[in-house]
């Protein structure tokens, strides 16, 4: 209870960090440490895939990129002239639908939630002998039980991958063929 | 990135085992916490962290771009070919036989007299070559998959960080020959 309320209690120093600094470096690395938190609090949660996932891919990765970014765009945020009263009302009213949306969920860990009655027999009692003894229920749910969804995600990165590729990219090949298709038309 | 030596003599100790751990997590994501996603992303942070110290140039030569971005349809053909060659592994077999990992079992009892397995139902990949050593059935549809998404992730998160390194106004002459040729000449 007390490391739950801590790493809550950090993120939301960090989110506010994150909107309130200038520097646009410091605010990716704050962004970094929000994901590392994260991690953390799904850890907390005894969710370790997911814990794995927000670590390499938020704070790893995404951090990356967006050094990557202000290595393009420079890094101090440019003076805001707009008056902050307006985006502040409309996140305050989301904020505000956000929380009265959790009143009505479940509590944590609660036994009689959908999650843990609405499929019988569960698939954690289910996948040991399905699997022939793969211990890791959240591999098998994602490889085996649900292999479209995750064949979908797959195709799903794929296709960002494509898209950057087509909308980033100047490579040497490209720019030659184009150069060299350009000299033949003339 | 010259001047910083101890950044180049860190980087170069803890790569080899950065790599070794994606691997770890790739493999080993059907007993542990992880699989072909994370060890993606763990693998092309390895191939980012190079290509961050020791410059654009030298993990193009470790990783060409043009083998990226092959790999990136590679890893999603791994996927769905897995899912065919289950469709036609269950043909020749003629019977989808062990179908417990079915969630339905009336669809079961219906799928008993079919020639043809389900796309991606790794019953299909059941074989009696080497027991105990090569994994089959489930696992080895589990681990087929798994290594795709990794191959698909993995090039995919260095073609990015490909993209935004090469339009560096620093890196971009240094990595475009065709441009330095054409300038000369």
């Amino acid at each position: 209870m007390f490391v739950s309320l801590f790493i809550l209690t950090l993120l939301v120093v960090t989110a506010i960090s994150i909107a309130r600094i200038g520097d646009l470096w410091a605010a990716v690395m704050f962004t970094g440490i929000f994901s590392f938190l994260g991690a953390c609090w799904m850890l907390i949660l005894d969710a370790p895939d997911v814990a794995f996932t927000e670590a390499a891919v938020g704070a790893g990765i995404s951090t990356f990129l967006m050094l990557g970014t202000l290595a393009l765009a420079g890094k101090k945020e440019k003076p805001s002239t707009e008056s902050p009263l307006v985006p502040l009302i409309v996140v305050g009213i989301t904020g505000a639908a956000l929380i009265y949306g959790t009143l009505d969920m479940p509590h944590f860990g609660d036994p009689n939630s959908p999650v843990q009655t609405s499929i019988q027999p569960s698939f954690v009692e289910k996948s040991q002998p399905d699997m022939h003894g793969l211990p890791n229920v959240v591999t098998a749910l994602l490889g085996s039980y649900r292999g479209y969804d995750t064949l979908g995600e797959t195709a799903v990165i794929f296709t960002a991958g494509i898209a950057v590729i087509l909308i980033l990219r100047r490579t040497d090949s490209n720019q030659s063929n184009f150069r060299s298709s350009k000299k033949g038309a003339e | 990135m010259d001047s910083f030596p101890i950044i180049r003599v860190v980087s170069k100790l803890i790569i080899p085992y950065i790599l070794l751990f994606g691997f770890y997590v790739q493999f080993h994501g059907d007993f542990g916490p992880g699989g072909g996603f994370q060890a993606g992303v763990i693998l092309a942070s390895a191939l980012i962290l190079y290509g961050l110290v020791f410059g654009l140039p030298a993990v193009k030569a470790v990783a060409p771009p043009k083998l990226i971005e092959k790999l990136i349809a590679l890893g999603l053909l791994i996927y769905a070919g897995t899912g065919v060659v289950t469709m036609l592994a269950g043909k020749a077999q003629g019977t989808t036989h062990n179908a417990v990992a079915n969630i339905d079992h009336e669809e079961v009892h219906h799928d008993q007299g079919r020639a043809m397995a389900n796309f991606l139902d790794y019953n299909a990949l059941d074989h009696h070559f080497l027991p105990g050593v090569l994994p089959h059935g489930q696992h080895l549809g589990l681990f087929l998959i798994e290594f795709g998404v990794g191959v698909t992730v993995t090039s995919v998160m260095t073609m990015i960080f490909y993209c935004f390194a090469g339009r560096h106004p620093e890196t971009l002459p240094a990595n475009n020959p065709a441009q330095n040729r054409e300038a000369k000449s």
